[in-house]
């Protein structure tokens, strides 16, 4: 259950692109896949903070756009600050502009679909008048290899196959060291067939795409290793999944999306986390924007994209999220974000024109609130 | 509250002897509780005593008091006037958060239970264990299932399985094992077994003899005089904002409780 039919479905895309165009499966796509995709998966995973409270923030694209914005410029060399400064200064202006948000929607209440929808104007506005005057009107071109190297920079073979063999290591550590303990404590414990089948699973997938990722993609150079930004994504993943499944904080994020009057009652204090929603979104998006300016190679009015929030929402919910709040994980927004990522990949490899991505992504989008919907009365109906 | 103006409360707290009145063996004693809405009175001097290890059925027609009274118990609201005694000694409660550190639990029709959270996280709620900063679920899980299985609650196939996906008899008995699993000395439950089938009623009447036999005081609000004669050791009947009648469930029948909620008096002499 859960994501199995998701994953499933990807399948089906992969397979069906692959048919229809011989280079979809091809090194150099694949790469260019992920790092499409990565942008989409930040994006999701800043909206599921939301969409577990119930909540939403339709300015995550703008919010990006001004990260990106902000690295890009102050790592230029009419201000020079160093990488980390520039990137820093851009997560703590989204946080605080999502706790700003946040506030407004918690001490004035009201919904948060509104307060978001105005600050996207506002952010939108905030950050065409910022392109069109710095640097004369040229926009915000990236002139710091840290910042391209976010998307375009490559572990080694090496540390590719290193990292793809600790991350499994990890994983098959944490599960068998969760089965022994809860043995140990005499608990009822999953059939033990269930994490091989796990491991196995993504043994074969991380395998496949070291393999990949270490052929050689480029042309006339060498170009071989694993995105820098697969490693980021999985920082980040597994650092938000762990405070979602296993610290308070995460269990009361879910409890406000589940029923916030019990989590009231329960001493929780709603508004306050509620806020936090909003601040990780912010930073979240932060994190999406610093990918998304690299891959541009930089940021100018001309290079805005309003469609960006939509992708986020798209992601976290095409993975499983529930836009009633209360149900969803990390790990949807990165299938969510690769589903995304191989349909506007694949669409453009069949020749479909751009103007069909959006009206497929936008079919695609709808099939995914029908079945949260559907789901959800299904459950209403259970009681 | 301004109620001052109407010079009663004036002598409530003044009455120093009415200790005197109070059993000291009582879990919960009321003494002349009285709040108003405005103009409206919902309680009017109420006493009533509630024992540990026994189960009081307050009953009463609709708009009776009986939940403004549990309210009140329960720190939704302060009284207008009146006095409550907790284990025979003089307390205030202002809040619920005073209320549960007494021990005085109230389950309400709504539960309050996170339908996407499993029966552990539902148990936990606002209280989770942790080592380190990280959810002790091991030590939750063990807790969650004795508890259940002290108080009889076999109906449920794992502790683990998602709240919505269980009974109304069963989601009332996590909502009561929750309320027993922090020590509650008072367990208070308004309408139980008002949205419940048959065998479900029975479930939760049968937890609700198992809390009293554990020594647990429970005040149950019903309007099931079925449900009431079958498991109360006490009663306690309201009739427009006064408990116009209390006492052990020997000295009621069946038809002379229902004379009570309906008219206020019993016309029969007793
Ligand atoms: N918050 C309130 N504000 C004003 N009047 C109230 C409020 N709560 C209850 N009442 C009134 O108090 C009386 C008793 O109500 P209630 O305690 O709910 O009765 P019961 O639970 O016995 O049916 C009713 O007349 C009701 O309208
Ligand atoms: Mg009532």
């Amino acid at each position: 259950m859960g994501i199995v039919p998701v994953l499933i479905a990807l399948v089906v895309l992969i397979i069906y692109f692959e048919v229809r165009s011989s280079v979809f499966l091809k090194p150099d796509n694949i790469t260019n896949l992920f790092v499409q995709a990565i942008i989409f998966i930040f994006l999701g995973m800043a909206e599921v903070w939301l969409l577990l409270l119930g909540e939403i923030d339709l300015s995550l694209g703008w919010m990006a756009g001004l990260s990106g914005s902000i690295a890009a410029i102050y790592t230029n060399i009419q201000f020079g600050w160093p990488w980390w400064l520039a990137f820093l200064a851009a997560l703590v202006v989204c946080t605080a502009i999502g706790g700003l948000w946040g506030l407004i929607v918690v001490k004035l209440n009201l919904p948060s679909f509104i307060v978001t929808l105005a600050g996207s104007f506002i952010l939108e506005g905030v950050l065409l008048y910022i392109l069109d005057r710095v640097f004369e009107g040229g926009g915000a071109p990236i002139q710091s290899s840290e910042l391209t190297n976010l998307t375009v920079g490559n572990l080694t073979p090496t540390w590719t196959w290193i990292f793809v063999i600790a991350v499994i290591a990890v994983s098959a550590a944490v599960m068998i060291f969760r089965e022994r303990s809860r043995r140990a404590a005499g608990l009822e414990v999953p059939p033990f067939y269930r994490i091989v089948v796990k491991l196995v699973a993504l043994t074969a997938v991380s395998v496949a795409l070291a393999w990949l990722f270490n052929t050689n993609r480029g042309a006339f150079i060498k170009i071989e290793g694993m995105p820098f930004a697969v490693p980021m994504v999985f920082g980040v993943l597994g650092i938000y999944s762990f405070i979602l499944a296993r610290t308070k904080f995460g269990r009361y994020m879910y409890a406000i999306g589940g029923n916030r009057e019990a989590a009231r009652r329960a001493g929780i204090p709603v508004n306050r986390y509620r806020v936090y929603a909003f601040m990780l979104g912010g930073f979240t998006a932060g994190i999406a924007g610093l990918f998304y300016v690299s891959r541009l190679g930089g940021y100018s009015s001309s290079s805005t994209d309003p469609s960006l929030v939509l992708y986020a929402v798209a992601a976290a919910v095409i993975g499983g999220t529930s836009l009633y709040g209360g149900r969803g994980k990390m790990t949807y927004p990165v299938v969510g974000g690769i589903i995304l990522a191989v349909i506007n990949n694949g669409l453009v490899l069949i020749q479909i024109t751009s103007t069909m991505v959006y009206v497929i992504t936008g079919v695609v989008l709808l099939g995914a609130i029908t079945v949260d919907s559907l789901a959800r009365k299904s459950q209403t109906l259970l009681k | 509250m301004s109620e001052s103006a109407t010079g009663e409360p004036v002598n409530a707290g003044a009455v120093a002897d009415s200790d005197m009145g109070v059993d000291p063996s009582m879990l919960l004693s009321l003494r002349g509780v009285t709040k108003h809405f405005g103009a409206v009175q919902a309680l009017r001097q109420v006493d009533l005593d509630v024992p540990a290890g026994q189960v009081t059925a307050l009953v009463g027609d609709n708009g009776a008091g009986k939940s403004t009274l549990i309210k009140a118990v329960a720190g939704i609201w302060e009284p207008s006037s009146g006095t409550m005694y907790w284990q025979g000694k003089k307390i205030d409660i202002h809040t619920p958060k005073e209320a549960a550190l007494l021990g005085i639990a109230t389950v309400y029709q709504d539960l309050a239970l996170c339908d996407n959270l499993d029966i552990v996280a539902n148990m936990y709620l606002g209280f989770e264990s942790t080592k380190k900063h990280v959810l002790d679920e091991i030590t939750m899980e063990k807790r969650t299932q004795q508890t259940l299985k002290d108080l009889s609650v076999t109906t449920v196939h794992s502790v683990r399985q998602l709240v919505a996906s269980l009974s109304g008899g069963q989601r009332q008995s996590v909502a009561v094992a929750r309320a027993v699993m922090r020590d509650a000395k008072l367990v208070i439950m308004d309408e139980p077994t008002a949205a419940l089938g048959v065998s479900q009623t029975a479930q939760v009447l049968a937890l609700i003899k198992t809390l009293a036999s554990r020594g647990i005081g429970v005040l149950v609000i019903s309007h099931n005089l079925n449900d009431v004669f079958e498991v109360a050791d006490r009663v306690a009947v309201m009739y427009l904002g006064t408990l116009v009648s209390s006492g052990p469930v020997a000295n009621y029948t069946m038809s002379s409780t229902v004379e009570l909620i309906t008219t206020g008096v019993v016309s029969r002499a007793a």
